[in-house]
């Protein structure tokens, strides 16, 4: 049995008197993609958040390696080893490509320039980016700063990514560059956690699937189990509704 | 010599004679404002950023109270050389500080102090805005990195906020060059003074102060310019040359080549 990366156990998660996340438990494995779907507002960021501890949870467990993440004096190191990439892409605007992918090196990771720029170089390469390496970010298409963002997370090559919803502000011509490249990176067997609508793309890709409804995990399972033969009436309905839409 | 009648004839006589004093007067304003301006930013940095900080639950006792105590008397400071004239600051530093206290310091201290301590009050309210302003992304994005709290802020949150806070700076210049008047409540000759010395002399108020205004004018319009100029390099060139490095060159420790000698 290969060994789980990341567990989450009893997770809570309040915003005032609101629950957002109600009892939230599951794990994933090295090697596992496993995607995240679920209506609006049924708190999918929020437990991509928690999990890199951009939220702190009320209440429960994530184990990182084994080890409760929540107790953990040194956050910064195990964010350093969690990539994410996000939604709106939050590239710093105050940089170019290049130093985009190299700061982190630099500052977190402490490499001297010229390793940090070969390694930068290396996965801008992977990404298709290499020739816009002294662009500002605002001088980018929306997929080419998603690229970017994706180079700038696996520069420090994490155990496992997160995405939330990478392709959800890119204009429909864009899409399809950024999912290839998530799918590249699956197929070179890296870890990743993936907050997604897009369906087709989530049944190709992943061989985890975990629906939320309103804070809890409606159902979970391989991607054949959940696309073709979901139980629960709500994933039934959920997952018409993009059919009825595509 | 005598005083001419006409206008010009002031103008050109002022000029001739008083001329060179009128332009130490006008040097001493550009450099209390220019070094005002400059130890400002940095106490308005300093500031703003401690105001920044946010107390987080996490925290301990010690850090939350040692915060809590450092913001509440940066917050009086920020509020009192904000809230009183700068004339009144600097007729109680310099004078009601000797009377009361027997603190004498020295006129050109009194003047950058003054300066400096009330463009810190104003830079500190405007870094802590420019601080808030940078989008939550970008400190989200730093951290999910990896980096500190002093890292994300040194890194990729203050460069941010400063070049936002730049058209502000220069305001904040332009208004030291017209504001260090009001030291010659204390004694510095700067522009004013020396202006004030020359028109009491000849009872030649209107003239010499339109020589003053004059100076004055050109000291704001080009700091202002000069400051733009300096905005313009900090925003960088508009276009972007597509990079034509063969990427292939750098990453050799990381790709594997197709080896030679298998090739023999
Ligand atoms: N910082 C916050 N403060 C208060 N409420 C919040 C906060 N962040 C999220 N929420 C609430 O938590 C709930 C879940 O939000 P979340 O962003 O996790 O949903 P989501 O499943 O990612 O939705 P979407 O598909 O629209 O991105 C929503 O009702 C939202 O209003
Ligand atoms: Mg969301």
């Amino acid at each position: 049995m290969s060994e789980r990366i990341i567990k989450v156990k009893n997770l809570k998660k309040n915003f005032g008197k609101h629950e957002v996340l109600k009892n939230i438990n599951f794990s994933v494995k090295k090697g596992d993609i496993t995607t995240i779907i679920g209506a609006s507002g049924s708190g999918k960021s929020t437990l991509l958040r928690c999990i890199n501890l951009l939220e702190n949870p009320t209440d429960g467990e994530i184990l990182y390696n084994g080890e409760n993440i929540l107790n953990s004096k040194n956050v910064p190191a195990y964010r350093a080893k969690v990539g994410m990439v996000f939604q709106n892409f939050n590239l710093f605007e105050n940089m170019n490509v290049l130093q985009n992918c190299m700061v982190g090196l630099r500052k977190v990771l402490k490499m001297n320039k010229e390793e940090a720029k070969e390694r930068s170089l290396y996965y801008l390469e992977k990404v298709g980016m290499t020739p816009y390496i002294n662009a500002k970010p605002r001088q980018l298409s929306g997929g080419q700063k998603q690229r970017v963002a994706i180079a700038r997370a696996l520069a420090m090559q994490p155990d496992v990514l997160l995405f939330d919803e990478p392709t959800s502000a890119l204009d429909p011509q864009m899409v399809g560059e950024v999912l290839s490249v998530i799918k590249k990176l699956a197929e070179e067997g890296l870890t990743m956690i993936i907050v997604t609508h897009e369906m087709a793309f989530a049944k190709e890709i992943s061989n985890h699937v975990v629906f939320m409804h309103n804070g809890v995990i409606a159902e979970e399972g391989n991607a054949d189990r959940i696309f073709v033969n979901p139980k629960k009436a709500e994933t039934k309905e959920f997952l018409q509704r993009f059919i009825a839409c595509a | 010599m005598s005083l001419p009648q006409d206008f010009w004839g002031r103008i050109i006589f002022i000029i001739n004679e008083y001329g060179l004093s009128l332009l130490k007067g006008a040097g001493t304003t550009l450099l209390i404002a220019l070094v005002g301006t400059l130890i400002g930013c940095v106490i308005g940095l300093i500031v703003g950023t401690i105001q920044a900080i946010p107390i987080s639950k996490k925290d301990n006792i010690f850090k939350k109270i040692f915060l809590r105590i450092l913001k509440i008397i940066m917050s009086i400071y920020v509020e009192v050389f904000r809230g009183t004239p700068m004339m009144v600051q600097a007729m109680f530093i310099y004078y009601g500080l000797a009377v009361c206290f027997g603190i004498n310091m020295s006129m050109w201290f009194a003047a950058f102090f003054i300066v400096s301590i009330n463009t810190g009050a104003y830079m500190a309210e405007t870094v802590r805005g420019g601080i808030l302003s940078v989008a939550d992304g970008q400190t989200e994005a730093a951290k999910a990195l990896g980096m500190t709290y002093t890292q994300t802020m040194l890194y990729v949150i203050l460069p941010q906020a400063l070049k936002n806070i730049m058209p502000q700076i220069g305001n904040n210049l332009i208004i030291n060059i017209k504001d260090t008047c009001v030291l010659s409540v204390i004694g510095t000759v700067e522009l004013f003074f020396a202006t004030k010395s020359v028109a009491g002399t000849y009872y030649t108020y209107f003239e010499a102060n339109a020589i003053a205004m004059v100076m004055y004018l050109c000291m704001t319009v080009s700091c202002a310019k000069l400051l733009r100029l300096i905005e313009n390099k900090l925003n960088g060139p508009e276009n972007y040359s597509l990079s034509t490095t063969d990427t292939l060159a750098f990453t050799s420790g990381l790709l594997k080549y197709p080896n030679k000698k298998e090739a023999k």
